[in-house]
């Protein structure tokens, strides 16, 4: 996943990897007492019920009742145990497991979960619907920041994930309104996504115009090209071009009543299926095959690709639109499944948060869709807490995924390091 | 077009800052660029951006002139062929061509006349001072922008991509609003009092930024992106809260400051235009001096043009980033002071409205220079102010203004698009002799 190369440039900017980094350590320590005094000296006394199962499920499963001061005590205590062993590696120079930071986060979450819900006015919550609802969410960011995964990978910066996702859902939109096909619509909003991708690839790599630079203006043309259409083209007449057919969910019997995962797996829209196709395809292709170990080396260092005959721009082209292809079908997911039409600026910043995801899922595929569905997680979480009452505004929730980007950029908890030649033109020599 | 002390730039410029067409304006770093190994091996190397600066930065002005007048075009052609009486001529067009021509020239002659007579001068207004209304319009929609641009502009010029100019106008504005509805001091020090708030605010959010990127290497870009979304979301919550939101109102707004903390209006009541524009030329004027007079402003530059090299000279990179984020955040809470103290006048979720992401289009426009930032200030100004009038004469919706400004940097990051558009063909024999000097070296390394 990460070879270790380190840039010059890195040199310059960031601390010697010689010395101990002590950050990884302190942040979990400032977490685990966060927990210590919130979820166990903090706790409500009170029992959060999480529903499993509704009654019309032909598989019951009883509701699980956990107290918050039990939870939130065990939680701290693991918390505390978990930075105790991180300083101890840190001190004695050694690299921390690979579940640690993982395990350190899943139990926060819980423990904060269940003080949450428990601190409550209403302390029960249908957690199947929460998890299905997290991947409903989700869908959409898992497409675009694979998207991003694509174009970072050959060394292409792609701010314009949000780009993508708009004109994809605009593409949508449209042609499956006039159509009334949701082939077609799906079709539009691929080809629609990819002309995005072809005006990134065209001054990227072609021009050498700075990726950040085209990423940032394609983001606002789209949102600009879209929004006016909408009010001139679209408005005038709805009925013809924005009432596009919506995909239904093909339920497989028997599976789908599996309690909480059923739904996930089961009970999904064909871009739902397809989502989990799209991952393992893009993990699949990049780490297993001989194409992926070239676009991996584009990305990494495209002088040496080129000098073993690896058409660089080529690649790099190629999967500029690879990734258009990807966010289109996430595009698409906003007018034919979430939403029955377009609006402007429908996507409102989804794109960024999967570009946040593809970082914080260190430029991997299934990193990537577990720190999507981590996002989708805690935005539907903060919609379900404004329904219930909780002391935490549900603003912070949705902050959640831009400060656990920062976090993750600044190497505040484990490294995020992007390919090395991320948004370096490509000359030959 | 360069300023003499821009000169080369103190580090070696990257060939690839050769446009494949050759850029004219790009030869005072670019002719000796690929000379050296050295030289060479920074193609490579992990310094895209030194070339971006010497591109961004000197530029052809005529490139910015055809940029513009290919986007109005665009533009034009995206009014016209979403009109609905250029749709009917076009239907019988083999029968009367004229039509089809004369219904074109009617959607987008009425269009830009709208969008003049809105934001320069309206030529059928009764009396002088309506006439120019519409341009003190022009002036106070381009405050912010001017001075989020220098922000971003200034960053730039230390190779930072300050994307996070929302981020700091919404912590400036934000500051600076609980100044000005919640103290209560005399005229005069509550305006001042506000604008050192607004600084702070910003340059708090853009110092952040800076300190991530100079201590743990954090890309500035993706910094700055989630601080904008972090500060909206906490402007949000704030008001929701008791010290923020407006007494007996449900709604996400906060009381209108004292008018004490206000920015004096320069025309009377009758004009929005306050002394906020005054600040934004103060700025303008600072931010040359800063970039053009001072050590630290050489040090940006010698940063922005080439980090290592900048080192080995001696220079504090880490301390150039973050001086750079802080002055940049805090010309951006000064475009939030304008906000709330000139503008709006009361927080609300839509302080900032679009002038942080606007102010990166000002900002490449006007080549990252401060006077260059001034005018793009002006011009986009007059655009945001032309299109409000527009969209109410004409209903042509005011997003096409978006469209027009994001054509006219995508026109100019790429001159060799617009050269080729215009057959300007005055760079290719210097492109030939580059390639040959590349290739040349490029066998020799």
């Amino acid at each position: 996943m990460s070879t270790a190369t380190t840039t010059p440039s890195a040199g310059v900017t960031s601390v010697g990897t010689a010395h101990r980094n002590w950050s990884t350590p302190m942040v979990l320590a400032v977490l685990a007492l966060v927990a210590l005094l919130g979820f166990a000296i903090g706790s409500p006394s009170a029992t959060a019920r999480f529903r499993i199962s509704t009654d019309h499920d032909a598989i019951k499963v009883p509701d699980v009742m956990l107290g918050t001061t039990l939870v939130g005590w065990i939680g701290a205590i693991l918390l505390l145990g978990l930075a105790a062993y991180s300083f101890r590696l840190t001190s004695r120079r050694a690299t921390a497991p690979k579940w640690l930071v993982p395990a350190f986060a899943a139990i926060w979450v819980i423990a904060f979960l269940v003080w949450v819900i428990g601190s409550a006015n209403n302390p029960n919550v249908y957690f199947s619907g929460l998890i299905a609802g997290s991947f409903t969410l989700a869908i959409p960011l898992i497409f675009g920041s694979l998207s991003g995964v694509l174009c970072e990978r050959t060394g292409v910066i792609n701010i314009a994930i949000e780009g993508q996702l708009l004109a994809g859902a605009f593409g949508a939109a449209v042609v499956g309104s006039i159509t009334q096909s949701l082939l077609a619509g799906v079709l539009a909003a691929v080809v629609a996504s990819m002309l995005v991708s072809a005006v990134l690839a065209v001054f990227s790599i072609k021009y050498m115009v700075n990726q950040i630079i085209v990423g940032v203006v394609l983001n606002v043309l789209v949102a600009g090209l879209t929004s006016f259409l909408f009010s001139t083209v679209m408005k005038a007449d709805t009925a013809l071009f924005n009432s596009p057919p919506s995909f239904h969910n093909i339920r497989i019997p028997g599976l789908a009543d599996i309690p909480v995962f059923g739904p996930i797996f089961f009970d999904q829209t064909i871009l739902g299926y397809g989502m989990y196709v799209a991952v393992f395809l893009v993990w699949f292709g990049l780490f297993k095959t001989r194409w992926g170990l070239r676009v991996r080396a584009v990305g990494e260092h495209p002088q040496a690709a080129d000098t073993v005959g690896i058409r660089v721009k080529a690649i790099r082209f190629s999967n500029v639109l690879l990734a258009g292809v990807v966010a289109g079908l996430g595009g698409a997911f906003f007018t034919l499944v979430t939403s029955s039409s377009f609006s402007k600026e429908m996507t409102a910043g989804q794109g960024f948060i999967a570009l946040a995801a593809m970082i914080f899922g260190r430029w991997n595929p299934i990193g990537a869709f577990f720190a999507s569905l981590l996002f989708g997680f805690s935005l539907n979480l903060s919609f379900v807490l404004s329904i219930l009452g909780t002391p935490v505004p549900n603003q912070f929730m949705q902050m959640l995924p831009y400060i656990v980007t920062i976090f993750a950029v600044a190497g505040l908890a484990g490294k995020s390091r992007p390919p090395a030649s991320n948004g370096v033109a490509y000359v030959k020599e | 077009m360069n300023d003499p002390v821009d000169g080369p730039g103190p580090g070696p410029v990257a060939p690839d800052s050769e446009t494949p067409a050759g850029e004219p304006g790009s030869i005072p770093g670019g002719a000796d660029a690929g000379n050296s190994p050295a030289q060479l091996a920074e193609a490579s190397g992990p310094d895209p951006q030194a070339s971006l600066m010497t591109r961004i930065t000197t530029g052809n002005g005529m490139v910015s002139v055809l940029a513009i007048l290919l986007s109005l075009i665009v533009g034009a052609i995206l009014i016209a062929a979403t009109d609905e009486r250029v749709t009917e001529a076009s239907s019988y067009f083999f029968a009367r061509p004229m039509d089809l021509l004369g219904a074109v020239w009617t959607s987008v002659s009425e269009a830009y006349v709208a969008l003049f007579r809105s934001s320069i001068f309206n030529t059928q207004a009764d009396g002088f001072a309506n006439a120019i209304y519409p341009l003190t319009e022009t002036l106070t929609d381009a405050t912010p922008l001017i001075l989020a641009g220098l922000g971003v502009a200034l960053a730039f010029r230390a190779s930072l991509f300050n994307i996070g100019g929302q981020g700091q106008i919404i912590v400036g504005a934000l500051l600076a609003g609980w100044v000005g509805f919640t103290l209560d001091l005399p005229a005069g020090i509550h305006l001042i009092l506000a604008m050192v708030a607004g600084i702070i605010g910003g340059a708090l959010w853009g110092g952040i930024a800076g300190v991530l990127k100079a201590r743990r290497g954090a890309h500035e870009v993706i910094v700055t992106i989630m601080l904008n979304y972090i500060a909206l979301y906490f402007l949000l919550y704030l008001l929701t809260t008791p010290g923020f939101q407006r007494p007996g109102s449900n709604n996400p707004i906060s009381p209108n400051i004292d008018s004490s903390a206000a920015y004096p209006l320069i025309f009377g009541s009758g004009f929005r235009l306050h002394y906020g524009f005054v600040v934004a030329l103060a700025a303008v004027a600072f931010v040359w001096w800063l970039l053009n007079r001072s050590t630290t402003g050489f040090e940006l530059r010698a940063v922005g043009a080439n980090p290592l090299a900048a080192r080995t000279a001696g220079i504090n990179v880490s301390k150039a980033y973050i001086t750079a984020m802080v002055v940049a955040g805090a010309l951006a809470g000064l475009a939030g002071t304008a906000q709330i103290s000139g503008t709006e006048r009361a927080l609300s979720s839509d302080i900032a409205a679009s002038f942080g992401f606007d102010a990166i289009t000002v900002a490449l426009l006007g080549r990252s220079k401060p006077m260059g930032t001034l005018f793009a200030g002006l011009l986009f100004g007059a655009l945001r102010a032309g299109g409000v009038g527009m969209q109410s004469n004409t209903g042509i919706p005011i997003d096409i203004v978006l469209v027009v400004q994001s054509f006219i940097v995508l026109f100019i990051a790429a001159p060799p698009l617009v050269q080729a558009i215009f057959r300007i063909n005055t760079g290719k024999k210097k492109s030939k002799t580059t390639t040959a000097r590349t290739a040349g070296t490029g066998g020799a390394a």
